[in-house]
């Protein structure tokens, strides 16, 4: 059945019968019809059954959130309590957690993206471009729980010996700037946190600038340089206009990622239900106090919480991804269609 | 300093900087490696494939023969029933319903999946296959797995099957064949590599997951083949033997993240070659 | 391509089969508490019997709500469920074990047994009110002590935890401030430091965490060579965590008129007992549905009150007096049934 292919395409791959006799041969037309419906269904079904999963899953979560919003109402996004002795409930310090260190992971990995994509692009030499650029790949490739061991293991106590009580001399008695760092340190905690959030999404925004600044015609660059701007220069003014939306579309997915990451997170947040202006206090974020506590939850208000929080996350990483994806076929659709 | 000196300066400085940010994001690769192989190698012995996971302080230093095994058959389960779905709802998009309503649509919720956070699919699949059933299984593990899986396999699969130079579909309708009988003698074989390929990726992805396993397929200090209950696995038993005291428990998890990361990098390699292997083949077979 | 499809369908065959012949092993999940032990007479009775009881511990917020969701045969807990609650959910409640809970720190200089502290200084450190090793509170304790000026960073449970419960009744006992503003339970919010799953996840923390300090049950102390911290009791005497300060506080306890065992042993009357001791609980269905499930895991439970004595004591766990044991197996009897049929018809 798998039919070797002639040098000039195709050719009717197959040892049953010709096909020419399968349109001559009625019964074996009507047959084929059977298949080719048969098939058709299959892949409609199958392509409707992705439609299916994501429906069922903002279902499944608007259910099971149901009782815990019912409850606490509006209530719930605003209050930061989080006492399951006394049954109250509020998302307030998970959001802020997933959304502080999100920020501290995509304000190291964008420049730092760019600057790797940058490199890769321009100043690379074409023999390095090849390893450099699978060895930023292989980055992605790594789970995520490896990076959250790491963090704990080995950045966690560097942190804490070094880089923590440096923060806490320097930094923290200046005025605005260092309610930022002040507390004891802990190792881990909201910065550790977004650094290793950074690391890890860090390999798909400089491999998605990577290739958004590869569609860039040459032609426009030549043009920059014919006029004598520097490198620097055609990068900023000719490169990166050009390529907004897949840069844009880019950062956003790597947000996206770093919205919903769990495992990485969960090792080194520190699991406190509280907010601090401090970054090097321990914090919580969404996906990680689902991952901590829902085995453990006990009664329906405390789990219903949980899935809640599951489904705030779901609808803040649904709009990120989402308006990401469209602002990427914006381009591609533009690429297809430009020289 | 003149205006041309102080463009020089610029220029120097940026690029200065984006080789700063490359060293970096390559130390940062190295460091987590080196990391992983220090810890992991000492741990690295036969006995990790013929021991079970032991308790702690125990006389046997034991292995990790039953979470490797749990995750060996529960990625398979999750790549024999995801696989097939995103390769046929791939083949959809490409060849029935390249710019209908519907397909737009799936192709949109289908990236959406793709960056999805795994935990919420974890919650899901509680939601529909452990709470129903009563108890923790394998068989939920691997239906999580499914779900992940399903993306990708999709994406590569239309992917590949668009690359199929048009003159070969043409002239198989030329000759009076029905799609179905175009795309699995003509296409699947022609997009073969890519779609192969599309499989290693999502094998790839779902071998490293630990947080839908979490609320699905639990773990399990003994040796189970039934996927019934809750199984060992990988990840979920490297996220248990890190966050304890116990030195044995530690290095086994070190051996296990190795395992583990040798593995994806292994699978993501042999994939970025077929995938090399294809782009010479239809860029060069024109 | 249809010979690759071949292949997979006897794959999946295969594995179904596979599936098929799988054995059942007795499903239990709780507290981090007794895991150690629960764990070595599992690996034990195994290669005794060849049933395998796989514990999960996840806490025991997760024992109890996984026996109430029907997804294990049993559940374990530290902090014993009241009557009515019990009664509501249909559940049965022995204790099976007995151990002490012990603060541990990680202060550079300081080795296991040498800081002492009392309940009310712990309630203070717990509240953010010290927050310096080398605070005078502190000082006043442990006179002969160099404790250096390292900040404290306190280590706490962060799933729903017996131990939490015992940890915090302790401390609510100890100072009144604690037991308003935080109170007692299976999960507290407290007002600072850092969150680590399970025992294990306290322990460890606190092993890495310079200035740490945490609570965990005395086996994790033991095992990992942590520095634990000496109390003072109700009696007003200095005691130190081991199998007879445990014993003593159980002695005293009567479990004859608690009902359905509830009993808390903390801040117990006498000169040698623990503060912080505690049974572990565990619970199973009044009528369960697979009643041979249940009865598989009484078999264990009862081989493990008559033989795991040993391996108990070398964890520095105390195993359950006689009569106890023996009102347990009576309770067995009596309330566990399955069809009109008792369950447990074993002595």
């Amino acid at each position: 059945m798998d039919g070797e292919l002639g040098p000039l395409g195709a050719e009717p791959a197959t040892r049953s019968i010709p096909l020419t006799v399968a349109i001559i041969d009625p019964r074996h037309a009507a047959k084929q019809q059977i298949y080719e419906r048969l098939f058709r269904a299959a892949t409609l079904s199958a392509a409707v059954l992705v439609l299916l999963i994501l429906g069922g899953v903002a279902l499944s979560l608007l259910q099971g959130a149901w009782p815990a919003l019912h409850r606490f109402g509006l209530h719930f996004v605003t209050s930061e309590v989080w006492n399951p002795v006394t049954d109250k409930f509020g998302a307030l310090a998970a959001i802020y957690g997933t959304l502080v260190t999100s920020a501290i992971a995509m304000a190291i990995a964008v420049p730092a993206g760019f600057g790797i994509a940058l490199f890769l692009t321009e100043l690379c030499p074409p023999v390095l471009k090849r390893p450099i650029g699978v060895a930023v790949e292989l980055l992605a490739a790594v789970p995520s729980i490896i990076f959250g061991i790491w963090g704990l293991f080995v950045l966690a106590p560097v942190l804490q010996r070094h880089v923590q009580p440096w923060l806490i001399e320097h930094l923290g008695p200046l005025p605005a700037v260092g309610r930022l760092f002040q507390g004891p340190p802990f190792g881990i905690g909201i910065l550790t946190a977004g650094i290793v959030l950074a690391i890890m999404v860090l390999p798909f925004i400089a491999a998605t600038m990577r290739d958004v600044f590869d569609t860039v015609p040459a032609m426009l660059k030549e043009s920059g340089y014919g006029l004598g701007a520097t490198t620097w220069e055609v990068i900023w003014n000719v490169v990166v206009p050009h390529s907004r939306a897949g840069i844009v579309g880019g950062v956003m997915l790597g947000l996206g990622r770093a919205l919903g990451e769990t495992m990485a997170v969960t090792f080194v947040i520190g699991n406190a239900h509280r907010i601090s202006v401090s970054l090097l206090a321990p914090g919580t974020t969404i996906s990680s106090a689902i991952a901590n506590e829902f085995t453990e939850a006990v009664g329906d208000l405390y789990t219903s919480s949980l899935i809640a929080l599951g489904l705030l996350l779901f609808l803040i990483t649904f709009s990120v991804i989402a308006a990401a994806q469209a602002m990427l076929r914006r381009l591609e659709r533009r690429a297809l269609t430009s020289i | 300093m003149s205006r041309r000196g102080f463009r020089k300066l610029k220029n120097g400085l940026f690029l200065g900087l984006s080789m700063v940010a490359t060293a970096a994001g390559l130390a940062a690769l190295g460091a987590i490696l080196f990391t992983l192989i220090t810890h992991g190698l000492a741990g690295l012995s036969p006995r990790l494939f013929t021991q079970m996971t032991p308790v702690p302080n125990s006389a046997q230093p034991g292995g990790l023969l039953n979470a490797i095994f749990g995750s060996a058959v529960m990625t398979a389960i999750g790549i024999l029933v995801g696989g097939p779905i995103g390769v046929l709802a791939g083949t959809y998009l490409s060849e029935y319903g390249r710019n209908s309503r519907l397909s737009t649509a799936v192709r949109f919720i289908n990236d959406v999946l793709l960056s999805a956070p795994s935990i919420i699919i974890g919650l899901f699949i509680y939601e529909i296959v452990v709470v129903p059933m009563g108890h923790f299984s394998a068989l939920a593990g691997a239906f999580s797995l499914a779900v992940l899986a399903i993306p990708v396999t999709l994406r590569t699969t239309e992917d590949m099957l668009n690359l199929v130079p048009a003159g070969m579909k043409d002239s198989s309708a030329a000759l009076g064949a029905h799609p179905w009988r175009t795309t699995i003698s003509i296409l699947y074989p022609a997009a073969r590599s890519g779609i192969v390929t599309g499989l290693l990726l999502a094998v790839a992805r779902i071998s490293g997951e630990t947080a839908p396993l979490l609320f699905t397929a639990l773990n399990k200090q003994f040796w189970s083949t039934n996927l019934a209950e809750p199984m060992a696995n990988l990840p979920v038993v490297i996220f248990q033997f890190a966050l304890s005291p116990y030195a044995e428990w530690q290095q086994l998890a070190w051996a296990g993240a190795l395992l583990i990361t040798v593995t994806i990098l292994v699978l993501s390699v042999a994939a970025r070659m077929l995938l090399a292997v294809l782009y010479r083949q239809s860029g060069g077979g024109r | 391509m249809l010979k690759i499809m071949k292949h997979c369908g006897v794959a999946a065959l295969s594995l179904g089969a596979l599936a098929a012949l799988g054995a059942e092993d007795i499903t239990g999940a709780g507290a981090t508490f007794p895991y150690p032990i629960y764990a070595k007479w599992a690996d034990a009775y195994k290669k005794l019997s060849g049933v395998g009881i796989n514990y999960q511990s996840i806490g025991s917020g997760g024992g109890i709500k996984q026996i109430k969701a029907k997804t294990v045969t049993f559940g374990a807990s530290d902090m014993p469920l009241k009557p009515d609650e019990l009664k509501a959910a249909g559940l049965l409640q022995f204790p099976m074990i007995i151990g002490g809970v012990v603060p541990v720190v990680n202060i550079k200089g300081i080795g296991p047994g040498q800081l002492h502290l009392d309940g009310a200084t712990v309630a203070s450190i717990y509240l953010g009110e010290i927050t310096q090793w080398s605070d005078a509170r502190i000082k006043k304790l442990n006179p002969k002590l160099n404790l250096p000026g390292t900040a404290i960073a306190p280590v706490y449970r962060s799933d729903g935890s017996g131990t939490n419960f015992l940890f915090s009744d302790y401390l609510s006992k100890e100072s009144p401030k604690f037991s308003s503003s935080i109170g007692a339970n299976t999960s507290v919010q407290w007002p600072m430091g850092i969150g680590a799953k399970g025992n294990e996840g306290v322990a460890n923390m606190t092993r890495q965490t310079d200035g740490a300090i945490g609570y965990v049950e005395y086996a994790y102390a033991k095992q990992n060579q942590m520095a634990y911290a000496t109390l003072t009791n109700k009696a007003g005497g200095v005691v130190e965590p081991n199998a007879e300060s445990f014993q003593a506080a159980a002695a005293s306890a009567d479990w004859a008129k608690a009902d359905s065992y509830y009993l808390i042993l903390t801040d117990q009357a006498g000169a040698k007992s623990w503060p912080i001791t505690g049974a572990s609980f565990i619970l199973v269905y009044r009528q369960p549905t697979d009643p041979n499930a249940v009865l598989a895991a009484l078999k264990f439970f009862n081989w493990a009150y008559q033989n795991g004595g040993e391996m108990a004591a070398s964890l520095d766990y105390v195993p359950l007096p006689a009569p106890l044991i023996a009102q347990v197996r009576k309770t067995w009897s009596t309330e566990i049934s399955a069809g009109g049929k008792p369950v447990w018809t074993g002595s």
